[in-house]
């Protein structure tokens, strides 16, 4: 490549200001709670370093243990849920009927409201003594109606009130996939005779495998890191039964004003968050900005 | 790309479906039966917030919560106006709008870097966005925080805007690469033996032919800051500088017996994104899913 070609093409500086800007708030962070987790620290004066202080003080947590098992239980209880329905949902809502337009549409409703929004909503439905709770709970065995105040009900109903909210989303990646894999292929199989559940297994699945990678890690690093849900619906209560490690997080850092030890808790986050999303990144082939699906 | 499948007009769909298209979905019966019943779960909360916010607060618990409303009032929403919504409302407004702006103005130029550009450098930006979709936000809100308050932006409507916008870069980066690199590249060769610069390339070039993609970005950046609850719990503080979530958790710890009254705040929380919805369904559709779509 000659100089003057080279010069006709845009540079570095197009890209500074964006990866600059994403530098001072996404990646410098990193490094500072790396430094804050050795350090005692209120929020208000200057961090003082301790060294690995906090460190030590994890493994003396008695919280700690317990609401990591809670956040693998909620990652686990999410994506057995979350999976299966958006996929279904998916496939049957990329058809073309009338009547699947409608009821696609009041599916993706709950897209229109925010996490808060909806937190609040089934705090609502949900109180055993005026929600729905009350009424229906004793249909679901539950006659007290008391679903997020029950330390064995809270962590099933928070997955719950999770999946209402985020399985339009998922369904919405399933239903565009859906529509892109080749009608050739369904046209070969029924002059073979495979009927539809045939289909469904041998063609439709095999070829959202893709979209089932990218959805499921993206269910696993959002409910690994998502805390919001929680701290509205139950605050991590009743007691710890829906304690998980970000909720623990935000109170050890910003209700106790331990930063120091709070971002221990963090960079356990950032370790865990970026495991999951590398393999989010290579498995969806991101990283390549190839189509798997090129020359069909 | 999912983002040409969605985006395409309504009629074309909903009008003359393919046939063999129709009998290839029909009989999915273990589908059906998901969608039924996933119906009714979605339906009924959604039923239960608008009926609840134009009750009595009376009715409401006399009659439980799926009557229907035997006195329709509107009383429930002046009041949450009267209570400050407005201001939530406005905030919430201006920090989306600017969300969006900082996201796109400075994702643009940076994709059409990487796409036309051939230093190591600009290769190592697009490395440093993708490592970017690793990072969870929860996970460096304390030196975000630490930052922010060195900054002297502490409990300002830009403290929310500006971690708001970074962490929208990645996706954005990523989405508007993928499009820009649908660009035939006869198109940018032509016009660079006209002796267009990169400058030229980019206003007359990059910036009509990626809108669709801008138009999908914007939304999903901007639904992103509308939802925010993090940024905007740690980083502001009074009630002058509250958006929208915060201020509905705030409505519920005050007056969280009025449930009619909250609900009522929830609906005005929605409308602005309602409105979009009506106003380009297919389009938000595809926002949301840009990017995964493959």
């Amino acid at each position: 490549m000659s100089s003057v070609a080279a010069k006709e093409r845009p540079g570095f500086v197009w890209a500074a200001p964006a990866a600059l800007f994403f530098a001072l708030f996404g990646v410098v962070p990193i490094v500072v709670v790396i430094y804050l987790s050795g350090t005692k620290w209120n929020g208000l004066g200057t961090p003082q370093w301790v060294g690995s202080a906090n460190w030590s003080a994890l493994l003396d947590d008695g919280e700690f243990l317990p609401a990591l098992r809670t956040t693998i239980l909620l990652t686990v209880g999410t994506w057995l849920v979350q999976t299966p329905l958006a996929l279904l949902l998916g496939v049957w809502s990329a058809g073309q009927q009338r009547f699947r337009a409608v009821l696609s549409t009041v599916f993706f409703l709950p897209l229109l409201l925010s996490t808060a929004a909806i937190a609040l909503v089934f705090v609502c439905l949900l109180d055993p003594n005026f929600g729905l709770a009350a009424t229906w709970g004793k249909f679901l065995g539950v006659p007290d109606g008391n679903f997020l105040g029950d330390s064995g009900r809270a962590l099933p109903t928070v997955i719950f009130v999770l999946a209402w909210q985020f399985v339009p989303f998922h369904t919405l990646l399933y239903q565009a996939a859906t529509r892109q894999i080749p009608t050739q292929l369904y046209e070969a199989a029924q002059l073979d005779g495979a009927d539809t559940v045939r289909q469904f297994f041998s063609i439709t699945l095999p070829q959202l495998r893709n979209t089932i990678v990218a959805s499921s890690v993206m269910m696993l690093v959002g409910s690994v890191t998502y805390f919001e849900s929680v701290l509205l619906l139950t605050n991590g209560g009743p007691g710890t039964a829906t304690q998980v490690v970000p909720l623990e997080m935000y109170k050890d850092g910003f209700i106790a004003f331990d930063m120091g030890y709070a971002s221990v808790l963090a960079v356990l986050l950032v370790i865990i968050g970026t495991i999951l999303s590398i393999v989010v990144v290579r498995a969806t082939g991101y990283h390549r900005m190839t189509s798997d699906r090129e020359g069909l | 790309m999912s983002t040409s499948v969605l985006s395409r007009p309504k009629t074309e769909t909903a009008s003359s479906p393919p046939p063999r298209r129709r009998r290839r979905f029909r009989a999915n019966v273990p589908a059906g039966i998901a969608a039924s019943f996933w119906f009714l779960i979605v339906a009924v909360p959604l039923y239960f917030i608008v009926v609840t916010s134009v009750r009595t607060q009376d009715a409401y618990v006399a009659d439980g919560p799926l009557d229907l409303p035997t006195k329709f009032t509107l009383h429930n929403y002046a009041n949450v106006l009267d209570l400050g919504f407005g201001t939530f409302l406005r905030n919430s407004v201006i920090a989306a709008a600017a969300t969006v702006i900082v996201t796109l103005g400075l994702a643009l130029p940076a994709s059409y870097a990487i796409v036309r550009g051939q230093s190591r450098w600009v290769r190592n930006a697009f490395n440093l966005f993708l490592l970017g979709l690793a990072i969870p936000a929860q996970a460096v809100i304390i030196p975000i925080f630490l930052i922010i308050t060195r900054l002297h932006l502490y409990d300002s409507l830009t403290a929310i805007i500006l971690p708001t916008a970074a962490f929208s870069l990645p996706m954005a980066v990523l989405v508007l690469t993928s499009a820009l690199r649908d660009v035939p590249n006869e198109l940018y060769e032509a016009m660079t033996v006209d002796g267009a610069s990169p400058a030229v390339l980019f206003r007359r070039l990059v910036l009509p032919l990626s809108r669709p993609a801008l138009a999908s970005v914007g939304i999903f950046s901007g639904l992103n800051a509308w939802n925010g609850f993090l940024f905007p719990l740690v980083l502001t503080q009074s009630e002058s500088q509250r958006v929208l979530p915060l201020g509905l958790w705030n409505f519920q710890s005050q007056y969280g017996t009025d449930v009619p009254g909250l609900l009522a705040a929830v609906v005005l929380s929605a409308l602005p994104v309602l409105a979009l919805y009506l106003f380009g369904r297919r389009q938000l559709l595809s926002g949301l899913a840009a990017g995964f779509g493959k």
